[in-house]
């Protein structure tokens, strides 16, 4: 069973319907006790940081998270769940996120005479700089669907488990720590590799050797 | 890289596909779902349904479609036609869409693009937009003009002025159609898409006038059009999403080759 945490940030129905499209069960909460008693979770989101965060502290959720991660058991954020476990998200005029994984979450700039579109919305090859179990059965530089206009940059590299480029820029798309692993790109509506990786996370033990 | 989309467009009316030209004379030619799984396995990349009698008859956007096809699609799709104020905006998305497109109401209200960016991040928020070409004059300084209601109602908006507003507002993307192109199988209006493509940040889809694979080379190389749409070129079966997607890689195109 996979609990899909729910703060009112979008897409949860995407998530849970993938989900049920490859047989995993699945149930969807709000309530920090059934969070924290969770077999494995996952906490996706789009949206905007600042509304994300303030809603997430309203709840009592933000302990829980916390709390669940530190028990080893598995967990996946996905697109603004990724984004708002670092530190710092420049996003909304700056704001302080959950602060789970050291680093920040900063803007797309590029030069003035690189003309690139922000958002980075579209499907774009995931480069993996780690073998995971959660990318088993997938081959690099598979693509995967993204929409996003800000972008995570983990203070230690080790953390990185998949690079993305887009124009002069490449980035972090996917991040391993221990027990959880977070991805930029949506899984959910990434076709067969978005399902084979949520396939994975659903007999993924958590546990991750580099 | 960033791949150049390939997007397909079902016109939904009554709970069926329809295809018409310059928005006249529609035939029903399948059901969304089935047609959506088809296009699906055959490597389109995205979809967007517009539910093109909602807003005329003045009912809300058939959500148990919206739902249906979130059922079956793991891909992005955009759901547009007959939003009338932001709870529309949250049904569809909660019913499982990625993205949500104005149009006409943008034209009529365009604070919904900045209360939909506000309250579901600016990504959800298409604007849908219909150019057709004018003299270019004071009051149309870009030489397009846009039109709404399915081309019928001529405004006072500048095309060029317009998309560059919509992305301040706070609009994700851009649908431009052409109301000079659509139907007639004869190509993008590319003259409009660079117009609005390098006059915005933010991703432009390219819509009306795809007959060819060649139509589409020519947009997302010619253009900063980040995606092209097609309807009756695939509805038809004349071609299939894979052929021009084989047929875009073969011009050097990037594009996702591995559905």
């Amino acid at each position: 069973m996979i609990t899909v945490i729910d703060y009112g940030a979008g897409n949860l129905r995407s998530v849970c319907l993938a989900l049920e499209s490859i047989d995993i069960p699945w149930k969807i909460s709000s309530e920090p006790d059934e969070i924290l008693s969770a077999d494995r979770v996952i906490f996706p989101g789009v949206g905007a940081a600042a509304s994300a965060v303030k809603v997430l502290k309203e709840k009592g959720l933000e302990q829980s998270i916390k709390q669940f991660i530190d028990s080893g058991k598995p967990f996946l954020g996905i697109c603004l769940g990724t984004q708002i476990i670092f530190d710092y998200s420049e996003e909304d005029q700056g704001t302080e996120c959950l602060g789970l994984i050291p680093g920040k979450v900063i803007h797309f700039e590029f030069p003035e005479d690189e003309k690139k579109s922000v958002p980075h919305m579209g499907w774009n090859q995931v480069n993996f700089t780690k073998k995971h179990p959660i990318f088993e059965d997938i081959e690099d530089a598979a693509n995967f669907y993204f929409v996003h206009s800000y972008y995570p940059c983990p203070d230690d590299e080790s953390m990185e488990m998949a690079t993305t480029n887009y124009g002069s820029i490449d980035f972090t798309c996917a991040i391993t720590k221990d027990n959880l692993v977070a991805t930029q790109f949506h899984p959910e509506k990434s076709g067969r590799h978005g399902l084979q990786l949520l396939e994975n996370f659903s007999t993924w033990d958590g546990t991750y050797n580099a | 890289m960033l791949n150049k989309r390939l997007i397909v467009c079902l016109d939904v009316r009554n709970k069926k596909v329809t295809k018409g030209i310059k928005f006249k004379g529609n035939v029903d030619i399948g059901d969304p779902v089935d047609m959506a799984c088809q296009y699906v396995n055959d490597g389109v990349d995205e979809l967007v349904f517009y539910d093109i009698t909602a807003s005329a008859e003045k009912r809300p956007i058939d959500l148990d479609m919206v739902r249906d096809v979130a059922k079956n699609v793991f891909i992005p799709f955009s759901v547009g036609g007959g939003i009338r104020n932001v709870e529309d905006m949250r049904d569809v998305l909660l019913a499982g869409a990625e993205k949500v497109s104005v149009n006409s109401l943008a034209v009529r209200d365009p604070q919904i693009i900045n209360q939909g960016a506000v309250l579901f991040g600016k990504q959800c928020i298409v604007l849908g937009m219909d150019a057709q070409k004018v003299e270019k004059s004071d009051a149309f300084p870009s030489g397009y003009q846009v039109v709404i209601h399915g081309g019928r109602t001529e405004t006072e908006k500048d095309a060029l002025a317009w998309a560059q507003e919509a992305e301040q507002r706070g609009a994700g993307e851009i649908c431009l159609n052409s109301i000079d192109a659509d139907g007639m199988k004869s190509g993008y209006d590319l003259e409009l898409t660079q117009l609005i493509s390098s006059g915005v940040q933010i991703p432009v889809i390219a819509s009306g006038g795809a007959g060819e694979s060649s139509h589409l080379v020519d947009v997302l190389s010619q253009t900063h059009a980040e995606a092209a749409l097609v309807a009756s070129m695939v509805h038809y079966g004349t071609h299939t999403c894979s052929s021009i997607k084989e047929d875009l890689n073969k011009a050097e195109i990037p594009v996702r080759m591995d559905w």
